[in-house]
């Protein structure tokens, strides 16, 4: 068993942030957990996993997960909710009423913002939701914090009856530090669901007198923040600017200000103003440093506190030392100039798909497709905008493709009239939310082609399992949705559900050219497993005949990163044109061996050098 | 060093081992009595993109980012990705970097160019450069997975703790849960631990 898991009090780790919320919850004695993933908060239901006391599902999406563990608090038990931020947008109808009526065992909802947009289509500041459900925020600026502001958030929660919101960033989430253990498991009974219906029932006339409830805690939450020990101001000399500040941004600011005064707010919503107020009195300029909307500043403003913040600091992003040194320099009459460094030139190295990466021949056949407007989706599909496909026109949000390129058919507009509507999607993001926009399509008589990359993976992410994936969330064989059958079940006619090798090549762009003609919504399930996960196996390497490449640049046009450029040659054809050819090599290291460069290769150059001892191929999924 | 903190910047490609060589030095440091913290941004590293893992330690670590200028070793397992991080080390910097060549998708389709000489280039900027090819160490040493193993003995001794140390973390860790893989990995650590003295001036890259 992992050795954090087994770890007594008092000792010492190394964690990552969301390490440390895993073992918060265990100690808390957190009974039931779901989250659906998303960089930058994956690994804490990952990790979660590992412990065998806590019931750990990977739900379908983050408002699913966020009502199972609804569901395990109003029966009494500790329940946690993990997301990304913009999976609180995907959950938010569960908990903007649920904390009207309420919670009973601890409920603690951890989300966390991607601050510089790592691995995320937006930046959004969750501290929004806690103002928005009156729900209060922790926020821990280290994995020692997240680890002690978790167990905390679940006693604040059941103390009050209200959902807890711990507000993770990525530099809390994935940075590793030490975190000293200061105890193990409490078992909590569970003393399971008081019918009550005048507060579960969530009719207008039972939550109209919750609303002043709601309010009254409001109030009483204003009150605790002003004494709670999680809001502290640091003492120091230079008390010509004093910050307020929360999360990393703490981190930074003493990094960059070691003998600035500090307001550090764990407890951040509802601030504490007096506390504040008082603070303020003591440094000749208030600097809030948050990230990432204007929002304590705006609020402490408006408390009538001569504040600065966003008048100097950037709106979005994250505020570290290298951006905080010459923006608040300046307010302390001390022009700092960035230090002049020769930047060295080097080309960028964008995420590329992987060798025999399933997604290659869709992309292939839709690189070569004219005519095509190709709505897209969230997950590693969502490469193919990049080289060198470029046959992907849009992504949004989770499951958006469906519905948009619905809408896009219903809203042709005049260079639309001969193109066709192509939606892209994966098998877990269209479990997530896209069935929906399939159903919508065909209730409303829409014509989209649609492509489910069925990879029997959450990719992007790192390979975990879904409904799709046979497997649940501790790799043990659940029942495994059939796509087929499902979006048959939703309207779909047998004729226009094509199930495609997406190796094979010639096959697929056949069928998107075939479906794509059609006059009614199709879709085409491809059906080979992510090329990372154990799921997939490696063949022996193929290599290119020199003398035999005829440098064409088909197999170049794969994208796979296996295929390099060897050399390019211009001839002058018998037109008189010149022409650039371009000479393949794979990379053997690269190479997996699934011969989909092969079908590109007219003149047979691309082989095996060594005659495979076994004859097959990868198989597909069933 | 400043502060009397350590700032190791370690570079290099998705999939090539830097996060777990910075795992590997966070938790020496740390079994060495030191406030660690360990950051990267790598949401789609596994992808072929560029990977970077902050490692700080000393008395008391705040912010887990090294800044622009700040790092006091840089470590490179691919010879442009080093380069690209040139501006993060300290101008009395050490770099440390496997002469490897990994020219992505964009570069081999023309869109770009490799540099000519990084090694070259990282030398020509005054810090103390260290490059050698550690992937033919590690063929000589018959195991392709040992490059980790041989940077992290390459750094060994531009360290505020001794490489007995650091060498004792990685063998220990393999006997643990590779035991068959730990004998080859201290030869390696050695292999690395020796390339690593090897100054570089007017170093030509291997292409």
């Amino acid at each position: 068993m992992n050795a954090v898991v087994q770890a007594k009090a008092e000792s010492r780790h190394l964690l990552s942030g969301n390490e440390a919320v895993a073992r918060a919850a265990w100690e808390a004695g957190v009974r039931v957990a779901a989250a659906y993933p998303g960089t930058p908060a994956t690994e804490i239901l990952e990790n979660i996993a590992l412990y065998p006391d806590i019931y750990s599902e990977w739900s379908v999406n983050e408002k699913v997960a966020v009502e199972v563990a609804i569901g395990a608090s109003l029966a009494g038990s500790r329940a946690l909710a993990a997301m990304k931020h913009v999976g609180m947008n995907v959950a938010s109808d569960a908990f903007m009423t649920q904390s009207l009526a309420g919670v009973v065992g601890g409920l603690v909802i951890v989300v966390a913002d991607d601050v510089g947009l790592s691995s995320s289509q937006n930046e959004q500041d969750s501290r929004y939701w806690g103002r928005f459900g009156h729900m209060p925020i922790l926020e821990p600026a280290d994995s020692q914090e997240a680890y002690e502001m978790v167990k905390r958030a679940f006693d604040l929660s059941e103390e009050y009856e209200v959902p807890v919101i711990v507000r993770m960033t990525t530099r809390v989430c994935h940075v590793k530090a030490m975190v000293e253990f200061d105890g193990e498991r409490t078992e909590r009974r569970a003393a399971g669901f008081q019918k009550n219906p005048q507060r579960w029932v969530m009719t207008p006339a039972n939550a109209k007198p919750r609303l002043p409830l709601m309010h009254e805690r409001d109030r009483k939450f204003r009150e605790l923040s002003e004494t709670i020990d999680l809001n502290i101001a640091f003492p120091g000399g230079d008390r010509r600017i004093g910050f307020v500040t929360a999360g990393p941004a703490f981190m930074h600011v003493r990094e960059t200000f070691p003998n600035a005064p500090v307001l550090k707010l764990g407890f951040s919503c509802p601030p504490p103003l007096d506390k504040i107020r008082a603070f303020a009195g003591q440094v000749d300029t208030l600097v809030v440093v948050e990230e990432t909307e204007l929002l304590l500043e705006t609020e402490i403003r408006a408390a009538g506190i001569a504040v600065r913040g966003k008048d100097v600091l950037p709106r979005f992003g994250e505020l570290a030392p290298s951006v905080l040194r010459p923006a608040i320099k300046p307010l302390l009459g001390e022009p700092w100039e960035v230090p002049k460094r020769a930047q060295a030139s080097v080309f960028p190295r964008p995420p590329t798909m992987c060798a025999s990466c399933p997604h290659l021949g869709p992309y292939f056949a839709l690189s070569h497709i004219r005519n095509l407007n190709i709505i897209g989706d969230i997950g590693c599909y969502t490469l193919g905008a990049g080289h060198p496909w470029n046959a992907l026109d849009t992504c949004t949000c989770m499951g958006a493709s469906l519905s948009m390129a619905h809408g896009m058919d219903k809203g042709r507009g005049e260079s639309d009239e001969k193109k066709h509507i192509v939606a892209v999607i994966g098998d877990s993001t269209f479990l997530h939310m896209g069935m929906q926009g399939l159903l919508n399509m065909i209730y409303n008589r829409g014509n989209v082609t649609v492509l489910l990359l069925d990879n029997r993976s959450v990719g992007m992410t790192g390979g975990q399992e879904n409904p799709g994936t046979g497997e649940d969330l501790h790799g043990l064989p659940a029942p495994r949705v059939d796509f087929a059958k499902l979006v048959e079940g939703l309207g779909v006619r047998p004729e226009r559900i094509r199930m495609v090798d997406p190796y094979e090549l010639p096959t697929i762009v056949k069928l998107v050219r075939e479906e794509t003609k059609m006059e009614e919504p199709s879709v085409i399930i491809t059906n080979r497993p992510c090329s990372l996960t154990d799921r997939f196996e490696r063949l022996q390497p193929y290599a290119v005949i020199d003398d035999q490449c005829t440098g064409c640049g088909n197999c170049i046009d794969l994208g796979c990163p296996a295929i390099f450029v060897a050399r390019r040659e211009t001839v002058t054809a018998k037109s008189g044109k010149s022409k650039e050819l371009v000479f393949a090599r794979i990379d053997a290291n690269t190479c997996t061996g699934c011969h989909m460069c092969v079908e590109t290769c007219a003149p047979e150059a691309i082989v095996q050098p060594q005659p495979q001892n076994r004859v097959i191929r990868i198989q597909p999924h069933a | 060093m400043r502060d009397g903190i350590t700032n190791i910047l370690v570079v290099g490609i998705g999939g090539q081992g830097v996060m777990t060589a910075a795992e590997i030095l966070a938790r020496t440091a740390l079994c060495q009595g030191y406030d660690v913290k360990k950051t990267e941004v790598a949401g789609m590293a596994q992808r072929g993109g560029v990977v970077s893992s902050h490692v700080r330690f000393g008395s008391k670590v705040y912010s887990p980012q090294i800044d622009a200028g700040e790092a006091d070793l840089l470590i490179g397992f691919e010879a442009a990705e080093a380069l690209r991080w040139l501006p993060h080390l300290r101008p009395t910097g050490v770099a440390m970097v496997n002469t490897l060549r990994l020219p992505p998708p964009v570069v081999s389709a023309g869109l770009y160019d490799y540099p000519a000489d990084p090694i070259g280039d990282l030398a020509a900027s005054g810090v103390e450069v260290h490059a050698f090819d550690a992937g033919a160490i590690a063929e000589e040493l018959g195991n392709s997975k040992l490059v980790n193993t041989i940077m992290l003995g390459a750094i060994s001794d531009y360290l505020p703790f001794s490489a007995e140390v650091l060498k004792a973390s990685i063998v220990e860790g393999f006997r643990a849960y590779k035991p068959k893989l730990a004998d080859i990995n201290a030869q390696a650590f050695d292999a690395g631990r020796e390339a690593g003295h090897a100054k570089t001036t007017t170093h030509r890259s291997a292409t």
